[in-house]
């Protein structure tokens, strides 16, 4: 069954911005369903928000619309486009709610409308709606736990009398499990069930029999319209059931069940995926079994492409999007060929000879508050992947990978905090499912606790215990050898039970680099083995490696030039996908220029680790080991050693920089990105080219700090060193404040746990701008000093909000010419005085009209991807060129490069926060970069762009209701424009009673006074208070600028209190003051949307 | 929980050496040195090597498994594809030091130290996977004997081709499995225990020796006939086609699996030949013609029927879309069907039981 032909145009829906539960694994399928349905000739049309993906590319659909993901806007597309179909299962739950809403509302899947493929309405809705999927299951005699569906809270508590306790609640139509949760007790009942109907869009939550600390399983099925269906990958959590298994470690494939077991689990996805009627396309099923009975119950089913398809695909080398993508316009499976043997096709089952394991990262240091315990609601922010031959092996590497200071499975100096913990405090803890909870099982096992006792208490199948276990007993074998003693059998013995170089180093007190030398002439590298979907049996015609220790290697020499990318790792805060466009992008054109191009890089979620986007892909840790490692065993196949990149992947690659060999650093040298990095020379420099930046110092203990912020002045900003997205950084107006921060980074705080101050890791005290404006430049340096500058932003919070969690505009909105060309200039300076090769970003500060440099980085930032979607220049092809030797002149003449298109609209950038997953923390934004993902707006005005990016972003702009104002003495009087707007736009305005004198007494009217929070029990009686409001559903906006210090309850508890209700709050009065402009604009002109290759189009 | 380790090696027939340690019969300090030879061939399949090693068609060879760790769940009794194994040894990457299944009654290495197989461990399965792949399945020896006699017996080691192994596990005496109303009368040239079990469900199956002959069959006036898997070269099965033939013209409804495939088609006068390096595994796309759907199917076979030598014999009803060989057919003129591959499975998927249906039809249709 070929290709349709009566569909000719196709609107792919992708998934937004990242958010916890919905990352890069989007933008790899979605850029792979996009690339093949091109490839097929269709004419593709593509929705997305989100400007840091790859997908968004103008290059990768006919038309991109970079447009909310809202009914109303997709509505807009669709009339304007009139696509034949709609595809919704690549873009996540974000993707399959929308089509969900259209469809409801009669604009697709309906005659006359697009048609849905991938998944029909019906389909969707079987296994979206737990109703109806167990009742489904239950229909085709598959075992389900016990449950039933509520509503409301009593009819919840009648369900709860049929169950009986423990329950799990979980919500319908969420993602990553949002407002999922366990109750032992009927408080805990009540009020899970509570957020379980508020976190669900149709209010209706499935209470079941809890089954946690049974074995979790995941299946990727694939199922074409001819029937065939076929298992992609077996996935088994190593964390048992009851911890999200996005949250989970996990394995492929299965480890613990044997052949009858799996087939019989491989029956059951199948007559699952055909019951609820998924007709082409992959789909993943999740099984929950009882470990000492085998009993085997279906939990549930994703009728789309997900996050553990992207693991799949990446473990198997069995690209699944764009299979589905194939699968949507009519192919079979026996129709598609296996890319990676091209001799075999499709329709057949990977099955793989090694381990994988991946494990979650998670960014709890960056939320005070939250308690830190995994559980059934999603809370990590990333992942990293690990190929070894064995599952210690892969283990190690995958804990190596996350970055987070760990070599290992401990032996390592993290494991010193364990010095101070009991035996039984351990048992104890390894009972509550945190993110240190595998460091702390290895600390039990090392203890000789036995492996009975530990997966009694963790609840891990005892074959990974042991696993865990063999790899502590070769720890304590080292420990009784020396370096000098180690012969080659003892060293691959550890490199193959995954041991870092830097491990052994800690265990026998010497360096890293002595024990590499040490383990080179023992002659002890690794093999390099293929990932080919067969386990060897056909030959593969891809180089898609990972390391171990064993006889072959099968790398295959290249005649070309090549450079080695090195990607960003796992998303974090501050850290991700913009970083892995970039190297996508270096990789695409340094490919077209004819290099051999090959990625390194340890994130499964990311199109820089689909095996087409370069020649060879490595997928490896991204440490100094592994890295020198690739450059080594490539040197030797090819004879030559290669470039390396290291600045498109953020912090990761640019912290190895100084480490690798010099010589082979493409584009800006690591002593021009120490320059910048290091505080004093990069002071200096800045006085030598008379640039002005605020005052301040380094600080390496409380006294010095005292004294640079006196000599300064407050309010000061103090910020560790060498950390990434503004960790740990504040803001402080006295010097109380100041003893306290400095405590924290030193003593009390995560950094402070990590080792505290020292030498090497000083706290940069600077005086903070108040009110000024921040403005981030990319600009890319060639070597003939010419310098591009790539776009200017003007940030529209005030400077004291990271510039990551700030919304910005292209072009500046309110700076004169002459400070952008001021700008501009200093921009120049910097980039020929620090020598760049390539591309570096520049952070001012604008007060009236001084301007002040605040950081340069020679490297890519993360809004290189905004500033190439709102110019049209395409910023990193031209930087990785320019690093590998071309100048911006030639790539004019070869037409990469073509001037920027402006002055026909402006483009907002907009931060995407997670809060909805931290219910005890403040929103308000400050200094410490907090969001995960980022939308764009584009439109003719700033006001109606700013708008469009909220929309994209989530925030309601309501048209009719009560919006509560509360704002800090400084904003005041900026706040009475705002408030008119409001009321002119027929919103009715809610203040406290301070706001709301000030406010009446300047002409605005305010309709509602409503009491402090703080003095609920003390002021009148008949007066709401805020939070009371918001709880009560009748605030549809906040607007709620916090203090600069001082008191922050009332604000705290209004802000905390609007995010548990799911209602939008402003923070900022700048925000505030674009937001009702926007709103302005709405009513006077309804919103259009334009592609942006009409936007891009050059007059 | 910690072994002690015996180093031990493995030399295939062109002299590549492999070095690993010793597990399984054997393995201990205090065993005399082993050989264990035979054909080295791989599988690759991620979960079945209990059943794997029990069946009989492994007769001769020695097991490469891809899947690097094995031994994870352990061994159960319900699992085992015969009373034996078969398989001359075992060869892996990371033998399990723990088992952990709920159903699990036994460890691998005392399994195999149970049933007097040696293993060997710590090899670059992959490695040898690819050198099969390249030269194709060849005669090897391992164990922890000297390389040189390690060498020797890899040398003076056959091979499967031409080599009649039926007389080593078929069964010498009839016996009766299940007790369903149809009456199957199942040639064993080494069944496998969930074959029986698959016939069982729907048939009283009487299980006969290899070499009985088409009028002792008919005595027990059957249903259907059934011809099993086997191991080695069906062209040196002398016998058993001539049987078929005559059983053929009956009209009683009969189905092959495997060597039973092969035996049938060389009944009708049509040919076999080797694979390079054989099927095995759990995942090969096989399309059925007829429906034109694809089934994933398991595989264990080194020989294949030429379907050009069958052109006016029989049909072709399934083909195997990784190398397009035959993997089943309808035989014209008579009330006979076959494939190549495992419908029963065991281990591997279930997507063909419904052969057995089409058994169960055609029996019933008489």
């Amino acid at each position: 069954m070929p290709r349709r032909n009566d569909i000719k145009s196709i609107l792919v829906l992708g998934s937004g911005p990242i958010v916890i539960g919905q990352a890069c694994e989007f933008d790899y399928s979605g850029t792979q369903a996009c690339r093949v349905l091109r490839a097929e000739g269709y004419r593709v049309i593509l929705a997305n928000s989100n400007p840091a993906t790859i997908m968004t590319d103008p290059d990768f659909a006919d038309r991109t619309y970079i447009e909310p993901l809202t009914p109303d806007f997709i509505v807009k597309i669709i009339e304007r486009e009139k696509p034949d179909a709609v595809l919704p299962t690549l873009g996540g739950q974000t993707a399959l709610n929308l089509a969900m809403e259209l469809f409801a509302r009669g604009k697709v899947g309906v005659p006359g409308t697009p048609e849905l493929i991938g998944a029909n309405a019906e389909a969707i809705a079987t296994a979206e709606d737990r109703g109806k999927f167990k009742q489904a299951m239950i229909e085709i005699g598959l075992s389900v736990p016990l449950s039933g569906i509520a509503h409301t809270l009593p009819e919840a508590q009648k369900i709860l009398k049929e169950i009986g306790l423990p329950v799990i609640i979980r919500p319908a139509y969420i993602l990553g499990g949002r407002g999922t949760g366990i109750a032992h007790t009927p408080e805990e009942f009540k009020s899970v069930v509570k957020n379980g109907l508020a976190a669900s869009p149709i209010s209706e939550v499935l209470i079941e029999t809890s089954i946690v600390g049974w074995k979790e399983y995941e299946l990727e099925v694939m199922r074409d319209r001819n029937d065939n269906c076929v298992i992609i990958c077996s996935i088994e959590n190593v964390d048992a059931m009851g911890v999200h298994t996005g949250d989970s470690i996990t394995v492929a494939p299965a480890m613990t069940l044997s052949d009858v077991e799996y087939q019989k689990m491989r029956d059951a996805a199948f007559a699952c995926i055909r019951r609820v009627g998924v007709e082409t396309g992959g789909s993943n099923v999740q099984f929950a079994v009882n470990p000492t009975t085998g009993e085997q119950v279906v939990i549930e089913m994703n009728p789309r492409v997900s996050r553990s398809s992207a693991l799949a695909s990446k473990a198997t080398g069995f690209p699944i999007a764009k299979i589905a993508a194939k699968l949507a316009v009519g192919y079979t499976l026996d129709e598609i060929s296996n890319d990676i043997t091209k001799k075999t096709p499709a329709s057949f089952e990977p099955t793989i000879d090694y381990v994988v394991v991946k494990i979650p990262r998670w960014a709890f240091e960056k939320f005070p508050g939250t308690s830190g315990v995994l559980g059934t609601q999603m809370q990590s922010v990333g992942e990293a992947m690990a190929i070894g031959r064995t599952f210690a092996e892969s283990l190690q590497k995958a804990l190596r990978s996350l970055e987070i200071g760990r070599f290992g499975l401990n032996c390592d100096p993290g494991e010193q905090i364990f010095e101070t913990i009991s035996d039984q405090d351990l048992l104890n803890l390894i009972a509550i499912p945190t993110p240190e909870r595998i460091f702390q099982i290895g600390e039990c096992l090392r203890r000789k606790i036995s492996v009975e006792e530990v997966a009694d208490s963790c609840k891990f199948d005892p074959w990974f215990v042991d696993q865990m276990l063999s790899i502590v007993e070769e720890r304590t074998h080292l420990a009784t050898t020396s370096l000098a003693a180690m012969t080659k059998p003892d060293w691959m013995r550890a490199k193959r039970m995954g041991f870092a170089d830097a491990q052994l180093a800690w265990l026998w007190k010497t360096s890293e680099q002595q024990v590499r030398t040490a383990r080179l002439q023992a002659g002890v590298r690794p093999v390099y083995k293929a990932v080919d979907t067969c386990s060897a049996e056909f030959s593969a015609l891809t180089p898609y490696h990972y390391s171990t220790y064993e006889d072959e290697s099968e790398i295959r020499a290249t005649t070309k030039e090549s450079v080695i990318i090195l990607g960003s790792g796992p998303n974090r805060i501050g850290q991700g996908i913009e970083f892995d466009y970039c190297c996508v992008h270096a990789s695409f054109a340094l490919r077209d220029a004819g290099f051999e191009t090959i990625m390194l890089n340890c994130n499964p979620e990311t199109v820089s680790t689909d095996y087409d986007t370069s020649d060879k892909l490595y997928f490896e840790p991204l440490t100094y080991e592994d890295v020198m490692n690739v450059i080594e065993a490539e040197t030797a196949s090819s004879g030559v050693a290669p470039k390396v990149i290291v600045g498109l992947g953020g912090q990761t690659p640019l912290k190895l920089a100084s480490r690798l060999p010099s010589n082979l650093i493409a584009g800006t040298n690591s002593q021009s990105i120490d320059v910048a990095e290091d505080r004093e020379k990069w002071s200096a420099l800045c006085e030598s080219l008379a640039i002005a930046q605020p005052p301040g110092g380094t600080a390496r203990n409380l006294d010095q700090a005292i004294e640079i912020a006196n000599r300064i002045g407050y309010p000061v900003l103090v910020r560790p060193s060498y950390v990434l997205g503004g960790r740990a950084m504040q803001i402080v107006h006295d010097q109380q404040h100041l003893q306290k921060a400095m405590h924290e980074m030193d003593k009390d705080g995560s950094l402070g746990r990590e080792g505290g101050l020292s030498a090497e890791r000083p706290v940069l005290v600077d005086r903070f701008l108040e009110d000024a404006i921040e403005v981030d430049v990319d600009a890319i340096r060639d070597s003939t000093n010419e310098v591009l500058i790539g776009g200017v932003m003007e940030h529209v919070e005030q400077a004291g909000v990271h510039s990551g969690d700030s919304a910005c505009t292209i072009p500046p909105a309110t700076l004169s010419k002459s400070i952008v060309d001021e700008i501009e200039a200093t921009v120049t300076k910097i980039a020929s005085a620090l020598n760049v090769i390539g591309l570096i970003n520049v952070q001012f500060a604008v007060t009236g009209e001084s301007v002040y440099v605040i950081e340069a980085n020679p490297r890519a930032s993360r809004t290189v991807p905004f500033v190439a979607k709102a110019t049209g220049v395409p910023l990193v092809k031209v930087a990785s060129r320019v690093m590998l030797g071309a100048t911006l002149g030639q790539l004019r003449q070869e037409g990469l490069l073509s001037a920027r298109v402006s002055g026909r609209h402006v483009s907002v950038k907009e931060a995407v926060l997670p809060f909805n997953r931290f219910s005890e923390v403040d929103t308000a934004l400050g200094p410490e970069m907090r969001s995960t993902g980022e939308v764009m707006g584009i439109d003719d005005s700033f006001a109606r762009a700013f708008a469009k990016a909220q929309f994209a972003a989530g925030t309601t702009l309501p048209e009719s209701g009560l919006v509560f104002v509360s704002l800090n003495d400084r904003d005041k009087s900026g706040g009475v424009e705002v408030v008119k707007g409001l009321s002119s736009l027929g919103l009715q305005v809610a203040a406290t009673s301070g706001t709301a004198k000030y406010l009446t007494s300047h002409g605005c009217e305010v309709t509602r006074i409503v009491g402090k929070f703080s003095e609920r029990s003390t002021g009148e009686k008949n007066i709401d208070d805020a939070v009371k409001l918001i709880e009560a559903g009748e605030i549809v906006l906040v607007i709620n600028t916090p203090r600069g210090y001082g008191t922050r309850s009332d604000g705290e508890a209004i802000r905390k209190a609007a995010n548990n209700c799911r209602v939008s709050v402003v923070t900022t009065l700048s925000a505030a003051s674009a937001a009702v402009h926007g709103m302005i604009e709405r009513r006077n002109r309804p919103f259009t949307v334009k592609s942006l290759q009409e936007f891009h189009a050059r007059q | 929980m910690t072994r002690s380790i015996r180093p031990a090696a493995l030399v295939l027939k062109d002299g590549t050496v492999f070095e690993g340690e010793a597990i399984g019969a054997g393995s201990s300090e205090l065993s005399a040195p082993v050989i264990a030879r035979g054909e080295v061939v791989f599988h690759t399949g991620l979960s079945g090597y209990q059943e794997i090693l029990t069946d009989p068609s492994y007769a001769g060879q020695i097991i490469t498994f891809t899947t690097p760790h094995i031994g994870n769940y352990g061994t159960a009794a319900p699992d085992n594809e015969s009373a034996k194994v078969f398989a001359r040894g075992v060869i892996v990457r990371e033998l399990s030091r723990r088992r952990s299944n709920w159903r699990s009654d036994d460890s691998l290495d005392s399994f195999l130290k149970q049933h007097q197989v040696s293993g060997i461990a710590g090899i670059d399965t992959r490695k040898l996977t690819r050198v099969l792949r390249e030269s194709g399945a060849m005669p090897g020896a391992f164990g922890t004997a000297t390389e040189s006699e390690l060498r020797k017996a890899a040398l003076s080691e056959k091979g499967t081709t031409g080599r009649n192994l039926i007389a080593q596990v078929t069964t010498t005496k009839s016996f009766i499995h299940g007790s369903g109303k149809l009456k199957v009368v199942a040639f064993d040239f080494g069944i496998k225990t969930t074959m029986l079990n698959c016939l069982g469900e729907f048939a009283t199956v009487h299980v006969v020796p290899a070499t009985t002959s088409a009028s002792d069959v008919m005595a027990l006036s059957p249903n259907g006939i059934f011809l099993s898997n086997g191991p080695g070269d069906p062209e040196m099965v002398h016998g058993a086609p001539a049987t078929i033939r005559e059983l053929l013209g009956t009209g009683v409804a009969m189905f092959g699996i495997c060597l039973g495939h092969q035996l049938m088609a060389l009944a009708l006068g049509g040919k076999t030949f080797k694979l390079p390096f054989g099927h095995h595994g759990a995942n090969h796309p096989v399309r059925n013609l007829a429906t034109n759907t694809v089934e994933i199917t398991s595989q264990n076979h080194n020989f294949c029927v030429d379907a050009d030598s069958l052109a006016t014999k029989a049909e072709v009803t399934h083909v195997n879309l990784n190398d397009n060989t035959n993997e089943g057919m309808k035989v014209l003129g008579a009330n006979a069907f076959s494939v190549q591959y495992h419908p029963e499975a065991g281990p591997g998927p279930h997507d063909s039981r419904y052969l057995f249906a089409e058994f169960v039809a055609r029996m019933e249709a008489k």
